[in-house]
């Protein structure tokens, strides 16, 4: 009894390539008048690749992200002595770190993380012209600026992280360094430090947030999938005019937990959950070393996490013994 | 009855997998059928053994109350009651709760002429948690090593057995689990915004369309995977997190008992460049 499940797109309509809806006055024209077919991209979603719009501000943002990136890079092909061979090598292990403490928020020289500051100011830059370019580029096709929004959150981990806290904190070296395995290091003794974020409400939220957008995503996208034969995936249709794949869509989680979204306020659903991860993420990160040293203690201090049993001999704090 | 106004002619008979009409009803907004049944008895026997576990322990603080598993010592035979015996009632009635659900979800989509697709996803995560309290256990030769049922306790278990591999985010899986982990909220965050931005449009304008949706995203990244591709892209994802994170545990322990920074000598040590020193 195997049935259709609609995993992929097996037999695909070739019509006329989409070159997208008039822009109005005041924009630039697209780039890519001839888009390329994918076949194999077909069988998962659309086939067709391009156009895209540049303008001013994706150009500005292209230019100094690439800007960025290779600073990035070139520190690294520093660092290893300008070898090719050692940069491959070792890239994981790489790093573009920021400034020592002694700087403070001062301006470091470059070799010291004054290129991290450089780097830092590039890639701020460089998310806010997209960031720019998310909001026009919508309200140039008349719609809304959610995915702009959107994208604001994530802009706010990321300077809360290598922006506010190092300010709040007052030095620079708070600042995460640029690299695959160092930023990983960064996360861990981060957490070591500050008593394990684990203890922290807000980290806490976050991965509730982490895992409640995989969760909502995991379930809407199987649910749609699942009322594709009654043409579930027009859902700007479906929000309009509410069809069976709505209906069959809704009742599924209305049998199965007692309750159901709309197919429009799944989707409201979705963007909070996703939204709130970094929002939350941040602000546990700017509490961090400026409102809370310790969060064990801060979770023991609330009664929210037990002390642990005194199984081991009491440690001696070596910065309390002499002669080191 | 709590009916909304078309459920009505959606609410036949049929589509069971056991039982055939026996259970074959609502109770509210809850279908019912078979598995319903046995979800509601392992539901309430593992939660009242959690409570009851709760009773006997220290404290009724809900952030600290822990049901632990046995110790290492029992080894993979039973352990007495309060010495996480319970842990092991409780983890039989969840994988029996879970799995019930599971065939239930099945028996919904039969009576509503939906894909499989959402009990398939719950598959995934029913399998996830099944690798974390009886696969590596069992591999590991020990209940000892499944997570304890406890809100702050799992979190220290999992802060506990990380160190054991001294850094975490160095196992390679880890790192595609949460790669895809935040994947799927980036996606999911780039849908909802879609969807809503194309219903609720700029001040006076009309409900845009999916040509919109496509324009807006080829204006904006080249691409625009489309109204179907995108489910399928995020199911994806989203099942893809899930089955990482099973095997970055599953692997640590059974398959790597070192440090998992030590993992990655392989690539320091290639033999296209170990003829020379690490600068």
């Amino acid at each position: 009894m195997a049935q259709y499940q609609n995993l992929f797109t097996t037999v695909q309509a070739t019509g006329p390539l989409h070159d997208g809806v008039p822009l109005g006055p005041g924009n630039s024209p697209r780039t890519g008048k001839q888009p390329w077919v994918s076949y194999w991209l077909g069988k998962l979603g659309n086939a067709q690749i391009g156009p895209i719009y540049l303008g001013g501000l994706g150009l500005a943002s292209l230019i100094l992200g690439v800007f960025a990136f290779t600073l990035i890079g070139m520190n690294m092909l520093a660092s290893v002595g300008w070898d090719p061979i050692q940069f491959v090598r070792q890239l994981f292990w790489l790093s573009l770190e920021p400034p020592p403490p002694t700087y403070g928020l001062e301006i470091p020289p470059l070799n010291q993380g004054g290129w991290h500051l450089i780097v830092g100011l590039f890639l701020t830059a460089s998310l806010a012209f997209w960031w720019a370019r998310t909001y026009r580029r919508a309200r140039a096709l008349g719609m809304g600026t959610h995915v702009a929004w959107a994208f604001a959150a994530a802009l706010w981990l990321y300077l809360c992280l290598g922006l506010f806290r190092p300010i709040l904190m007052g030095s620079w070296s708070e600042g995460v360094p640029y690299g695959i395995f160092p930023h990983l290091d960064w996360t861990a003794a981060f957490s070591l430090r500050y008593g394990n974020l684990f203890y922290n409400p807000f980290h806490a939220l976050s991965i509730v947030f982490l895992y409640g957008a995989t969760l909502l995503f995991a379930m809407h996208g199987a649910t749609i999938l699942a009322v594709t034969r009654f043409g579930g995936e027009r859902e700007i249709e479906q929000i309009i005019d509410r069809g069976t794949a709505s209906e069959r869509a809704g009742l599924f989680w209305r049998w199965t937990m007692g309750f159901n979204a709309t197919m429009e306020s799944i989707h409201r659903w979705a963007w909070w959950f996703a939204v709130l991860c970094p929002i939350t993420g941040g602000i546990g990160i700017l509490l961090t070393g400026t409102v809370v040293d310790n969060w064990y203690l801060w979770a023991i201090k609330h009664g929210v996490a037990p002390p642990y049993p005194d199984v081991f001999p009491a440690a001696v704090d070596p910065a309390l013994s002499s002669g080191g | 009855m709590a009916m909304l106004s078309f459920e009505k002619k959606y609410r036949v008979r049929g589509g069971t997998l056991l039982g055939g009409d026996l259970f074959d009803f609502w109770v509210g907004p809850f279908y019912v059928g078979f598995f319903g049944v046995t979800t509601a008895f392992f539901t309430f026997l593992g939660t009242a053994l959690i409570l009851w576990g709760a009773s006997q322990g220290p404290t009724w603080n809900l952030w600290q109350i822990n049901i632990a598993p046995p110790d290492l010592s029992y080894g993979l035979a039973l352990a007495p009651l309060m010495e996480g015996g319970l842990w092991q009632l409780i983890t039989v009635c969840a994988i029996g709760a879970f799995g019930s659900w599971l065939l239930r979800e099945v028996e919904i989509c039969r009576k509503l002429g939906m894909g499989y697709h959402v009990p398939f996803a719950f598959g995934v995560a029913i399998l996830a948690y099944v690798t974390l309290v009886v696969v590596r256990p069992v591999l590991m030769g020990a209940w000892g090593h499944g997570f304890p049922y406890g809100i702050f306790s799992h979190l220290d278990w999992v802060s506990n057995v990380g160190y054991q591999y001294l850094h975490f985010h160095y196992n390679p899986a880890h790192m595609l689990a949460v790669s895809f982990f935040f994947a799927t909220v980036f996606a999911l965050s780039l849908h909802g915004s879609l969807i809503l931005s194309a219903t609720n449009p700029a001040p006076g304008t009309e409900v845009k369309t999916p040509e919109h949706e496509d324009t807006f995203f080829r204006d904006f990244i080249g691409y625009s995977i489309g109204t179907l591709g995108i489910h399928r892209l995020g199911l994806f994802l989203a099942l893809a997190a899930v089955l990482f994170s099973a095997l970055c545990i599953v692997i640590s322990g059974p398959f790597w008992s070192l440090g998992w920074p030590e993992w990655w000598s392989w690539w320091l040590n290639l033999p296209i460049w170990s003829q020379w020193p690490l600068s």
